[in-house]
């Protein structure tokens, strides 16, 4: 199908429509490395954030499965047998309030567990310890206090590790995983603010010949920064959603590959975390708007 | 014989465009290049600037219109002492002030109607508004045909007529032009210089810069002669 052509001559297509050219050369901000360095940057840290909400969220599994259970030992006296004093601490255990189950970790298991560590030879001879398992409930767990209390009512000798330890290792882990996702967002993003006042510079300079003939003619400084700064707002924003999508993309296949846990049971990628990289775009405009305002008005007062 | 005995100077300040006393000009550690000068010009007035190559007419000029600030002395420009201008106060004057730079300095990246819109568009104007009056004036210094062309591909005397179309363009109240007929023909020449002259009758300030001492005579217009930097009055 042809498109008919417009053949209209109306008075707002001669002169009066006349679009006035920009008042710097546009090449400055499109420069190809300055966008890539930007997208790179943008990437990076779409990349962080989204590895900082997954790895959020398995800190998060890890200390829900730790508060979860606890581990006891029991010591048996010498009245009862190992395997006997177990099995009463499980029963007692499990009538405890806050307590799921409560169940005796068979020797086979235990040594199985062991195995890979140990090997066949010392396992023979070795006096495993009897172990209990206990699940508590996930709206009010028992404390450790609680198990406590109950084995001593039984007349039962046990240690109750309610791994506090770990939860607690679980979560400083976490909060300096979040640091260093913050830290790297913070880094590139100051970079890439560090990225457009190099470009924003180089652009005065190369074009110091125009800005004087500009400032002669009247125009303020506001009016000389506000070109730069739509113009680098721009190119950030466009570098911004390049990175943005290069991010998303990564991460889609990550997930895609890593089938139902995510990437890995220790990454576990959702398709939400995807969303992240959505301010990307307008959070990379803003700063370049804002770096290259700065770095305009700031040149402009010393050529004055 | 200087300027201070000449009757111009001391005409009353409040009727002045400018007022120079005592002024020198160096540039960096070098000897001044401009020394002494006592300048007054009424508003109003139509001068010619004369001198040797190198003698200081397009730094006493530069003076003019704010590209420079005297090294010394006082200057006063529109009532208005320049070493007190901030620098929000600057853009204002210069909107005042049309300048043809001796090497023209046209912005390439803009057609030949943008470089002469450029005055307008800088003081708020929109292209709707002034579109026509761009047009007549590049018809008028001849370029009607050139509109759309880029600096680059203009020969000299179009590039100066665009120039002096600029400096015009936003009807300044001080006109100031630095050997603006150098590179144009002698029809042209007598042209634009009636286009000064217009301005002028209705109520621009005019100074030109020229070496041509022979067209400064004819005009029968005061004339300034510059000396290694030191202002006399030719009779
Ligand atoms: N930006 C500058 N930096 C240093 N010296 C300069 C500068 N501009 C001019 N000069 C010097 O100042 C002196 C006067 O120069 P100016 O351009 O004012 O002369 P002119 O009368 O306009 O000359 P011409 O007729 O050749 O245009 C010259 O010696 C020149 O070398
Ligand atoms: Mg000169």
């Amino acid at each position: 199908m042809r498109i008919p052509r417009l053949s209209l001559d109306l008075p707002w297509m001669r002169g009066s429509g006349r679009r006035p050219g920009p008042l710097l050369p546009l090449e400055d901000a499109r420069s190809a490395a300055l966008i890539f360095v930007m997208a790179a940057l943008a990437f990076l840290a779409c990349m962080a954030a989204m590895g900082a909400s997954a790895g959020g969220r398995a800190a998060e599994g890890w200390a829900r499965d730790l508060r979860g259970e606890a581990t006891v030992q029991v010591r048996p006296r010498a009245d009862e047998t190992p395997a006997a004093a177990a099995a009463r601490a499980a029963e007692t255990l499990g009538g405890v309030p806050g307590v799921e189950e409560a169940a005796v970790l068979e020797r086979e298991r235990a040594e199985a567990l062991l195995r890979p560590w140990l090997g066949e030879a010392i396992l023979e001879d070795l006096p495993i310890p009897q172990l209990v398992t206990v699940r508590l409930t996930e709206a009010a767990p028992a404390d450790a206090r609680a198990l406590n209390r109950a084995l001593a009512e039984a007349g039962l000798d046990a240690v109750v590790d309610d791994h506090g330890r770990w939860l607690a290792d679980v979560e400083r882990a976490a909060r300096v995983a979040g640091l260093i996702a913050l830290m790297v967002f913070l880094l590139t993003a100051a970079a890439a603010g560090a990225a457009v006042v190099f470009a924003t510079r180089a652009g005065l300079e190369a074009r110091r010949d125009v800005i004087e003939i500009l400032s002669l003619s009247g125009a303020t400084d506001r009016t000389v920064a506000g070109v730069f700064q739509r113009r680098f707002a721009l190119a950030a924003g466009l570098a911004g959603l390049y990175g943005a999508v290069a991010a998303a993309g990564v991460a889609a296949l990550m997930r895609l590959a890593g089938g139902s846990d995510g990437f890995t049971p220790a990454l576990p990628l959702a398709w939400s975390d995807l969303l992240l990289v959505s301010p990307c775009p307008l959070v990379a405009a803003s700063l370049g708007a804002v770096a290259a305002r700065w770095t305009t008005l700031r040149l402009l007062k010393g050529m004055a | 014989m200087s300027i201070p005995n000449d009757p111009l100077a001391t005409s009353r300040p409040e009727t002045a465009v400018v007022q120079l006393e005592g002024v020198g000009l160096r540039y960096g550690d070098a000897p001044e290049v401009l020394r002494d000068i006592d300048l007054t010009l009424p508003k109003g007035s139509f001068h010619f600037l004369t001198g040797a190559s190198g003698a200081g007419k397009s730094s006493l000029l530069k003076l003019l219109y704010l590209a420079a600030r005297p090294t010394r002395g006082t200057a006063r420009l529109f009532g208005r002492t320049v070493s007190a201008l901030g620098s929000q106060d600057l853009p204002l004057m210069r909107r005042r002030i049309g300048v043809v730079f001796q090497e023209f300095r046209l912005l390439d990246h803009l057609t030949a109607f943008d470089n002469a819109a450029l005055p307008l568009r800088i003081a708020g104007g929109r292209a709707r508004d002034y579109a026509a009056d761009v047009a007549e004036l590049l018809t008028w210094v001849g370029l009607r045909d050139r509109m759309d062309a880029y600096p680059p591909t203009l020969s000299g005397g179009e590039k100066q007529r665009l120039a002096i179309a600029r400096a015009v363009m936003a009807r300044p109240e001080l006109i100031i032009a630095d050997e603006p007929t150098g590179s144009v023909d002698q029809d042209m020449a007598v042209r634009l210089m009636r286009l000064f002259v217009e301005l002028n009758r209705l109520g621009a300030t005019v100074v030109i810069a020229t070496h041509d001492n022979a067209l400064a005579r004819q005009s029968g217009r005061p004339v300034l002669r510059l000396d290694r930097g030191r202002l006399m009055r030719e009779a």
